[in-house]
């Protein structure tokens, strides 16, 4: 109990720096999930041809490279981020890369007659996206977006190979120190995990309110 | 249903109204449209007008290219050569110094200002209040104010008999009733031409006299145009000015529908008939 109580304190402070880690990247990880599955989806090519560049070479190399690049490659080419931005950059770049596919599926997925129905009552296109047609597909993409945000929460441990003092990187110094491995990484284990249930209530619950305000009960009987 | 429909004009006597129609202004017009989706043609050189205030059923067989017509003229459908006109105005194409170009965006939406459609599915919009379907439109594409366009659709659901509907979602409705509140949506644009899909097609026997009751209503009581694809007969028989036989991709036969329904000239027209009506 004693080197849990001296363990803990350390441990809890890299978890803050995960949490903030985590939260930040999924923010953004959104706001590109929605541009590039949008995007892909666009009638101007540019924007098609962006997007699928963005999401393919995301999601086609390492995420623990794209983070060595922005950190170590990219200052070399005169672009200094500081670690903590390059792990959100690289985190969030990445799961909105999966994100993408997700938006573009839940797209695609509203009934053709929602779209028909738009076109007959003469709404311009960008009305029937953020009206008609995103207030469905939203609730469409909330259990697989769970999983992302929890994929990205565990993806975090690898800021700890760019310097930043998140989870892993205390519970590895904190070993390399006291040399108590299995009460360090049994807890750190503890930590993640406990993290990963606060986002996958928090999703569910988004899911459920979501679902309220848009009358999925609706969409689901695809009136 | 008390509460006034649309437009205007009462109907009068058969011939008079004939005579009238007669002398009305063409509200569509096809010239030689054709439409193939794949090696399955449904439309060949179709030329088919349709008056003002007219209100032509549409029947066939399944696959013969009826709702291609509606479709077509709702914009959802793009000819493969041919003309269409709505009005004076042509829909998909227009002409630049003697050359036919496509439709711009702006005439295509001003066009389809003009037209109402009402789906066999339906289609209203799940994520919004009864009364929000309704007034969505003319809020947003027309600009009426909300408090106007919220009086309108007060009007429009009490005459389909869902005045104490406005707040429910459309999933909480039965299938006449969301196909109700879908004519209120279409009609609070004030359409000079309606497009009815088969709009009883996806409902429950028993519910489909309570969405053909308020089409005949409108059908009596107003002068828009509309175009009917349907299989109900009895109903086509009813409200339609003139009956169009549709059969692979052209107009096989038409006529007013005491000539079509008991003295059919056309062979097709005649089996046609005989399997539908004897079910």
């Amino acid at each position: 109990m004693e080197t849990l109580s001296s363990l803990l304190p350390p441990l809890l402070k890299g978890a803050r720096v995960t949490a903030e880690l985590a939260l930040a990247s999924t923010v953004l990880g959104a706001v590109m999930a929605f541009a590039a599955g949008i995007g892909k989806l666009s009638r101007f090519w540019p924007a098609r041809v962006l997007s699928i560049l963005y999401v393919e070479i995301f999601r086609g190399t390492s995420l623990l490279v794209q983070m060595f690049w922005l950190y170590y490659a990219l200052p070399l080419l005169g672009v200094s981020l500081g670690a903590t931005f390059a792990g959100i950059l690289a985190l969030g770049l990445n799961i909105g890369a999966y994100g993408a596919e997700v938006v573009r599926g839940a797209i695609l997925a509203v009934p053709r007659g929602q779209y028909e129905a738009s076109v007959a009552l003469n709404f311009s296109r960008r009305y029937t996206l953020w009206n008609v047609v995103l207030p469905q597909a939203v609730v469409e993409m909330m259990p697989p977006f769970g999983n992302l945000v929890v994929q990205n929460l565990k993806d975090t441990a690898l800021v700890s190979l760019i310097t930043l003092s998140d989870l892993t990187f205390r519970a590895q110094s904190l070993r390399n120190f006291t040399l108590e491995t299995v009460p360090i990484y049994s807890l750190t284990l503890v930590l993640y995990f406990a993290m990963a249930l606060v986002l996958m209530f928090g999703m569910r619950w988004l899911e459920r309110s979501l679902a309220r305000r848009v009358g999925v009960a609706a969409a689901r009987a695809r009136s | 249903m008390t509460a006034t429909p649309p437009s205007g004009t009462v109907r009068h006597d058969e011939a008079s109204r004939a005579d009238a129609l007669a002398r009305a202004e063409p509200m569509v017009r096809f010239e030689k449209v054709r439409k193939s989706f794949g090696s399955l043609t449904v439309l060949r050189d179709l030329d088919f007008t349709v008056k003002a205030g007219e209100k032509v059923a549409i029947i066939g067989p399944s696959g013969s290219g009826k709702t291609t017509i509606l479709r077509v003229l709702m914009t959802l459908v793009k000819p493969d050569g041919g003309k269409v006109f709505v009005g004076e105005e042509p829909l998909w194409h227009r002409e630049v110094d003697g050359k036919v170009r496509p439709a711009s965006q702006q005439q295509l939406r001003r066009v389809r200002n003009r037209i109402g459609m009402v789906f066999q599915h339906f289609n209203l919009f799940p994520n919004m209040s009864v009364l929000r379907n309704v007034t969505e439109a003319p809020i947003h594409v027309k600009g009426v104010a909300r408090s106007e366009a919220e009086r309108r659709g007060k009007e429009l659901l009490d005459m389909v008999g869902l005045g104490d509907k406005l707040k429910a979602f459309p999933a909480q409705l039965s299938g006449g009733q969301k196909q109700r509140v879908a004519i209120a949506r279409a009609l609070a644009m004030d359409p000079d031409l309606m497009l009815f899909d088969e709009v009883t097609s996806a409902l429950d026997p028993e519910l489909v006299g309570e969405v053909l009751g308020i089409l005949r209503t409108l059908a009596h009581e107003t002068n828009m145009t509309m175009l009917i694809v349907t299989h109900e007969m009895g109903f086509a028989r009813d409200v339609s000015d003139r009956v169009v036989f549709f059969d692979a991709g052209r107009v096989a036969e038409e006529g007013p529908p005491s000539k079509i329904f008991s003295d059919p000239e056309n062979p097709r027209t005649q089996s046609f008939l005989k399997a539908v009506l004897e079910h």
